[in-house]
């Protein structure tokens, strides 16, 4: 038996060896059964326990507890222990509270109540034990029980250093659970102080704390920025003997070192006092200096330390991307790193390139490394490893060394290890589209890929090929000719017989007169491969075959034989047979003419973002690294550069969905949208291709306040919105369209920052389910503090059997809605717009008409836009003049408008005069192009 | 900030668990279970790091037991493996030549040593000394209470 110290329970020993002799689980189940029952009794028996035996209990408990069995007693006993004089007791009960901690009010009032004796003590030993407890329990209770002991024993000059440090992290585990309890004002000063007390456990902990208090409030916790540089300087020059005990394997205090450098790294730019900033700057050299010097010790110890501070001092260079000189260098330091025989070094490196890669200071450096980068991704033994060098190689990727790399991610496809593959796929896909300068490049790329790792290719990887090649004429005849190529293979993805199909579909003709592949090849090739898909598949080709029946009236006959065999019962899916009759039919029935419009080519799809890259970002949200070289940082506070960020990122989404069926596409060529998969409509990829010829009327809104916002297949919006004065009131009705509820239904508002200071939107939260059929209302409330440009939008998220929609719409919040109408003569309309004859106060916009000019059309929309339509005014009667004012929580504006129609000219002057720049401008560009 | 420390032998034996946030009891035998179980099957020149879900994991092998910590996406790597090291340091020193054995029998003694060392995830003392200071006053104490319930401890107690 292993030796017992200090007061060893000789019981416990016992237990535990009869439970480590058990042979089975049987034999020690049923050894805890007895165990647990021989407790049971003698905490229900009459004989009073002593406390040792109690704790005995307890701790048996306990052992059993962490052996994975349930204990649903001894809760009681164990808080009676925390009130014995015997610290051994005290310790033990403390252990099985934090152990096996049961929001038990009751108890936790009991708990409570004994913490609060035990701060009180006089011996450390007691107050650790007690802050220790809190720590590791951290419930709200606990906050609120001890929001003012604890920030004072914090402070105060009494308290012992080791309480301090208890004290401090005590505080941050509460703070965590319960932010609102950090007092401020002079506490903070007091707080940050710490950082200079003598004791070096002290600072360590306070530092933690602080990092904390600073990320929600950098402003107050400002002051910490010149004493965490002074105290980092001062360790970073210590000799390793200044710090005695706090040297580790001859680093000196290499804890405090992070994490000061991480505290530095909440504040961007780290400091703008030239003295403060030239001694960190000075600091990080010494860091990355120390780096060169022969280690200390042989030991991994020291190495350890030693490059955890470095790598942390790397974080805050890359962090602050001002230094060009220190990015270069941290990036010869981590080129060494690259062939360290140290596995971890080598994983960090590559890490830590990837940010630098995206700096603009060092990107060329980084791209120095890609031959080591590129070995590191073949032969690393390590998956994680070699996928950390994939990382770094699309970070590091560009238009000068894009064709490279992506010919060596996709030699190593082949042999890459399934867990990475279809990350990898996507990172190729990325980045071929992204730095092609030929596209006959890219559809190679992605024709291999489908080749190489054909059953990682995601959907949108061949949306996307088949999206480009449709809008790129130059490339079409080539896809053509090389998917054409590629199925002669006698096994090929199912993949690439969409993209084939697809293609040749579209443009078999650009091929034709090659008698190689001849019509009825090209329709024989496919058709070969029918019988091995799926049904999707199948029914992508079927539409293809249609479509050959335009493009090569020729085949008819053959392809008519086709579906005439899968029209009846041969094809046991109803979904193909009803496409194959239909198709069949269609063929039969209708004229040449006919069929030609159908079955026209493709229109090209809006330019959009790649998709792919949204996909990336949702598998490895927070991790994926960017291949975007960011402009040297500007020096922003850190709020507002989230705050940036996050903006971009909305408007990313936006542009993400997968080839612009799940939201109106914006611009005009709305309407031209269909379905790339498939005409006709495929039942198979559900609503992602559901031909659905969204309508959104935004536009119109300007002009109205009620109607239906949005419609497609899915869902219909409507809106009902009432203004007075500066505040707008608007109820949104979602209707469900479909026989299945809509799940995670969630509408957001989008509002630039800028703007949403001008106008306050709040939205009321509704219910994440939309029932099929249902109507639901969302109330909205809007206040004009400011006048502002465009509207905000919303953007719905939700999900149709499954597949994710999203959808964007504009809220018909124009400035507009704001006008109060304002009747006046023509002798004060000319005074006024005389006055307002400014260079500022002026606006106008010559644009022609929508045909046919229509003059009482314009009047009803200017009846709607809000102002007042003024009649016998303007001596020409063809003229309209209106008059209103804007009201804004912090001034009205008046608004003078008019608007002249050419008939000659089929052309509309409209002019805007008021008393604000902004104003005219906001309201003439609003009107411009409406009538 | 470190979310949570598991020791395991390699036979895939739980010997300590810390946690640092508040999980459900389900919750922590899922992540313990899987854990072991990605950790055991890695090769030993493999790297002590790997992603798991959102935060990254950090582990190393000393003899027969595995000590593994979790930590925020941002924390030091390097720095936990150096956490992990001070920790068997000092067990090492409290037991004289620590084995998993001292930790089966004393698991109460490991608790105790670990939050000297790490209060709610964060380092509380870096110093061996220190730690081990504050260990012996605890035990101190201990010794001047009168040793009892000797006898009846025989059996089974």
């Amino acid at each position: 038996m292993a030796p017992v110290r200090g007061d060893g329970m000789r019981g416990l020993a016992v237990f535990i060896s009869d439970i480590r002799n058990c042979k089975s689980k049987e034999a020690e189940i049923k050894r805890i059964n007895k165990e647990l029952a021989n407790i049971r009794s003698k905490f229900k028996g009459d004989k009073t326990l002593d406390g040792y035996q109690k704790k005995k209990y307890v701790c048996k408990l306990l052992f059993i507890f962490l052996l994975g069995h349930d204990i649903d007693f001894g809760h009681m006993e164990a808080v009676n222990l925390l009130s014995s004089n015997k610290y051994s007791e005290k310790q033990i009960g403390y252990l099985f509270i934090s152990v096996l901690v049961n929001t038990n009010s009751d108890l936790i009032k009991l708990i409570i109540q004994s913490i609060k004796n035990d701060l009180q003590s006089r011996n450390p030993v007691h107050v650790n034990l007690a802050l220790q407890c809190i720590a590791n329990i951290g419930s709200r209770d606990m906050a609120e029980a001890f929001t003012n002991e604890i920030p004072k024993l914090l402070v105060s000059g009494d308290t012992m250093d080791v309480v301090k440090q208890s004290a401090a992290l005590c505080l941050l585990r509460l703070f965590r659970t319960c932010p609102e309890i950090i007092p401020g004002g002079e506490w903070t000063s007091r707080i940050i102080h710490l950082l200079n007390d003598q004791h070096m456990g002290v600072v360590t902990a306070a530092t933690s704390l602080i990092d904390a208090l600073v990320k929600k409030n950098p402003e107050e916790y400002k002051g910490c920025v010149n004493l965490a540089v002074s105290r980092l300087s001062r360790i970073v020059t210590a000799s390793y003997t200044d710090l005695q005990d706090y040297t580790y394997y001859f680093v000196p205090a290499p804890w405090l070192s992070v994490k000061l450098l991480r505290l530095l790294q909440n504040y961007n730019p780290v400091t703008e006092e030239p003295g403060v900033r030239a001694r960190l700057n000075e600091t990080l050299e010494t860091i990355l200096n120390k780096a060169q010097e022969p280690p200390k010790s042989k030991k991994v110890q020291h190495s350890n330390a030693k490059n955890a501070v470095l790598f942390e001092a790397i974080n805050l260079i890359i962090h602050s991307d001002s230094e060009p000189n220190l990015l270069v260098r941290a990036c010869n330091q981590l080129g060494q790193f690259l062939s360290n025989r140290e596995t971890n070094l080598r994983y960090l490196a590559l890490e830590s390139m990837c940010h630098l890669a995206t700096s603009e200071f060092s990107h060329d450096e980084v791209k120095k490394h890609q031959e080591v980068v590129i070995l590191s991704m073949k032969m690393e033994k390590d998956v994680s490893v070699r996928q950390q060098a994939v990382d770094l190689l699309y970070a590091m990727c560009d238009r000068s060394n894009a064709e490279e790399i992506v010919q060596e991610m996709l030699n190593y496809l082949e042999t890459a290890d399934y867990s990475i593959r279809e990350e990898m796929v996507l990172k190729v896909a990325i980045l071929a589209e992204k730095y092609a300068s030929d596209f006959t490049w890219y559809v190679d790329v992605i024709l291999n890929l489908i080749r190489i790792a054909g059953d990682y290719v995601s959907e949108e990887v061949w949306y996307r090929v088949i999206q480009i090649v449709i809008n790129r004429e130059e490339v079409q005849g080539y896809a053509a000719k090389t998917v054409f190529e590629a199925l002669q293979a006698p096994a090929c993805h199912e993949n690439m017989v969409k993209v084939g199909g697809y293609i040749l579909g579209e443009f078999g003709n650009l091929i034709a007169g090659d008698s190689r592949s001849a019509p009825l090849i090209q329709f024989k090739l496919l058709h070969s491969k029918y019988h091995l898909c799926s049904p999707m598949t199948r029914a992508l080709l079927l539409s293809t075959y249609i479509k050959f029946i335009n493009l090569f009236p020729e085949i008819r006959t053959n392809i008519q034989e086709v579906f005439r065999q899968h029209s009846n019962l041969r094809s046991a899916d109803a979904e193909l047979q009803q496409r194959a009759s239909e198709y069949l039919q269609l063929s039969i029935v209708a004229s040449a003419d006919v069929l030609a419009t159908v079955l026209e080519e493709m229109p090209s799809f809006p330019e959009r973002e790649s998709s792919i890259l949204a996909v990336l970002k949702k598998k490895k949200p927070g991790r994926v690294p960017e291949n975007e070289i960011k402009e040297s940082r500007s020096p922003l506070p850190i709020g507002q550069q989230q705050n940036a960020q996050t903006n971009h990122k909305t408007s990313n989404n936006t542009n993400a969905d997968l080839l612009g069926l799940n939201t109106p596409p914006s611009g005009a060529n709305n309407t031209t949208t269909s379905t790339l998969i498939d005409v006709l409509g495929d039942i198979y990829s559900g609503t992602n291709n559901t031909a659905n010829a969204a309508v959104s009327n935004s536009k119109k809104f300007i002009f109205k306040n009620n109607g239906i916002l949005f419609e497609n297949d899915l869902i219909q919006i409507g809106v009902k919105s009432e203004f007075r004065q500066n505040l707008g009131r608007l109820g949104l009705f979602y209707g469900n369209k479909t026989q299945v509820p809509l799940q995670n239904f969630s509408p957001k508002l989008r509002w630039a920052p800028e703007n949403a200071v001008k106008l306050n939107v709040q939205i009321k939260p509704i219910e994440p389910t939309l029932e099929a059929g249902a109507q639901i209302q969302q109330l909205l409330t809007a206040e004009c503090i400011e006048d502002y440009p465009d509207s905000p939008s919303i953007d719905i998220e939700f999900r149709y059997n499954g597949a994710p929609q999203k959808i964007s719409v504009k809220l018909p919040l124009t400035i507009n809605k704001f006008f109060e109408p304002t009747e006046m003569n023509a002798e004060s309309f000319f005074a006024r717009w005389k006055n307002l004859g400014g260079e500022q106060q002026r606006a106008q916009k010559v644009f022609k008409a929508q045909v046919p000019l229509d003059l009482p059309g314009a009047r009803n929309k200017l009846l709607g836009f809000g102002m007042q339509l003024l009649d016998g005014i303007d001596p020409n009667p063809d003229n309209m003049v209106c008059a209103g004012i804007i009201h804004t929580q912090t001034q009205q504006v008046g608004c003078l408008l008019r608007l002249e129609p050419n008939r000659q000219a089929q052309m509309f002057r409209l002019t805007i005069r008021s008393s604000k720049e902004s104003v005219t401008l906001e309201v003439c560009n609003l009107l411009a192009d409406q009538f | 900030m470190m979310l949570f420390m598991l020791l395991f032998s390699r036979q895939g034996k739980l010997r300590l668990q810390k946690w640092y946030m508040a999980y459900p009891d389900k919750v922590k035998k899922k992540i313990t279970r899987e854990l072991i179980t990605t950790i055991l099957a890695r090769k030993p020149k493999m790297c002590s790091f790997l992603e798991w879900k959102d935060c990254k994991i950090v582990y190393k092998r000393y003899a027969s037991l595995y000590f593994c910590c979790a930590i925020e996406q941002n924390d030091n790597e390097l720095l936990t493996l150096e956490v992990i090291h001070r920790y068997v340091e000092l067990l090492d020193k409290y037991f004289g030549s620590v084995c998993e054995l001292d930790i089966i029998f004393n698991f109460e003694k490991a608790y105790f040593i670990l939050d000297e060392l790490l209060i709610g995830g964060e380092m509380q003392e870096t110093s061996k000394k220190n730690v081990l200071k504050a260990i012996a006053s605890q035990d101190l104490l201990q010794e001047d209470e009168t040793p009892q319930g000797f006898f009846e401890d025989h059996g089974l107690g």
